[in-house]
């Protein structure tokens, strides 16, 4: 079935550097600099980015981070739990505005 | 299978990718023995278990295994040619029958004499100490361990081996095996889980370390961090999983031409259960014989010589990827 979404596709990511080469460089240089070892582990920076990935719903950035985290040494267990961690604050997100319903509510009740 | 068969065994997949020969010449490297230190001796395809990223596709049906005759010649091949390290593998070494006379003999021909175990294997060596022998002749024990996860584990090695696993290092911990001053050295063996690539050995140590330690109160000397290589069981696997195109490119497109110095068949023969020679195991399991043609381990009467070429195919991105196979 013909989709919008596929994996070759990953591949082509540079190509979004051709009608803009200065911004590409710039953006993968830093993108290289952040998933590089620094206070954080090149693991622990790969399950963030994986558990984010589920947030923004980016199966190019699930797809990738997938093998990334897997190769850095994190297992499954650990890979899941970083997505619940994603899971529990956006869903946490939601109900956080809830005080903000609960606010107008009780403005505009007697 | 001669070399020419065997490189059509490797099939169409590779094909897509650039040759490793070509990969080596384009950086002005070639693939050299340096000083042979290390006789590999695998000893039998027969395994007690069937691990799905054996690139040798052993298992309990298996009936290739080393004769006492075959075992002989090799023992006189090492005690001539004098190796600093001696390592035996399988298949599951523990179910030759003749094990116990390689072990007792080659102790005191090698400074280092290691065995591979699945662990599992341990517990299927029913006559006498087996592990005791291990331990009286400083056998160096190098086990298969691929995750603290045990799902994952039990998916590569066979429902029910993580927790026999576990149970099999807390036996050997209690031996001596991987304590410190004991000079009993445990060291572990993590392959992937699937078609990607292994995680580097320092930081996965570590964290293995404290996870083996805080989990189950055990310790161990070193972790071996090794690509699985696309042959044998695994490579079926590959196939039948939609993954074999994507792995091998995975590999090539690791290709590290600093690994290539540090390889491990630059120093290593590997002798195969019927007693031919080949430059490693994963060349044993393609049958793709030491300088291309077949000489039985009776026929040398010395370690290769250095300057000799290594018998290539391109399944030896496998060895180059990332940080190398060493």
């Amino acid at each position: 079935m013909e989709t919008y979404y596929k994996p070759e596709d990953l591949k082509k990511f540079e190509e979004i550097g051709k009608e803009a080469p200065d911004l590409a460089k710039k953006f993968f240089e830093y993108y290289n600099a952040v998933f590089a070892e620094g206070a954080l582990t090149e693991r622990e920076k790969a399950l963030i980015a994986l558990a984010v990935a589920h947030a923004v719903q980016c199966p190019y950035c699930i797809d990738a981070f997938s093998q990334a985290c897997l190769e850095k040494g994190s297992n499954l267990a650990e890979m899941t739990e970083a997505i619940h961690v994603v899971t529990a604050i956006r869903g946490g997100a939601s109900l956080v505005h809830g005080v903000q319903m609960r606010n107008i509510a009780q403005k505009i009740s007697m | 299978m001669n070399p020419e068969q065997a490189l059509q065994e490797i099939g169409t997949a590779e094909r897509l990718l650039e040759p490793f020969r070509y990969t080596l010449a384009k950086q002005a490297l070639k693939l050299e023995r340096g000083k042979t230190t290390t006789l590999q001796i695998n000893v039998g395809l027969l395994c007690n278990q069937s691990c799905r990223h054996c690139h040798l596709g052993a298992g309990p049906g298996r009936h290739e295994i080393m004769s006492a005759e075959t075992a002989e010649e090799v023992i006189a091949y090492a005690e001539r040619s004098r190796f600093e390290t001696i390592d035996i593998t399988g298949g599951a070494p523990e179910l030759n029958p003749n094990i116990e006379t390689l072990v007792k003999r080659l102790s005191s021909m090698a400074p280092r004499l290691m065995i591979r175990s699945n662990l599992s294997a341990l517990n299927e060596r029913k006559r006498g100490d087996w592990v005791g022998l291990l331990k009286d002749h400083r056998v160096v024990i190098v086990a298969s361990f691929p995750s603290y996860n045990e799902a994952q584990t039990d998916s590569q090695r066979g429902k029910g081996i993580f927790q026999v696993s576990i149970e099999a290092l807390k036996r050997l911990n209690a031996m001596g095996y991987g304590q410190e001053g004991t000079g009993l050295e445990l060291d572990l063996v993590s392959n992937p889980t699937g078609a990607f690539l292994p995680t580097l050995q320092g930081g996965m140590e570590q964290r293995l370390r404290g996870v083996l330690k805080k989990k189950w109160g055990i310790v161990f000397n070193h972790l071996y961090s090794f690509a699985n290589a696309p042959l044998g069981r695994f490579r079926q696997w590959l196939l039948q999983s939609g993954n074999l195109e994507s792995y091998l490119q995975r590999l090539a497109s690791s290709f590290n031409p600093c690994a290539v110095e540090g390889l491990m068949c630059r120093t290593l023969v590997s002798v195969s259960w019927d007693g031919y020679l080949y430059d490693c195991d994963f060349n044993l399991a393609l049958d793709l014989p030491m300088s291309g043609k077949k000489v039985h381990v009776s026929e040398l009467s010395e370690p290769p010589s250095p300057g000799y070429p290594i018998a290539i195919a391109d399944h030896c991105y496998t060895c180059t990827a990332g940080a190398g196979f060493t």
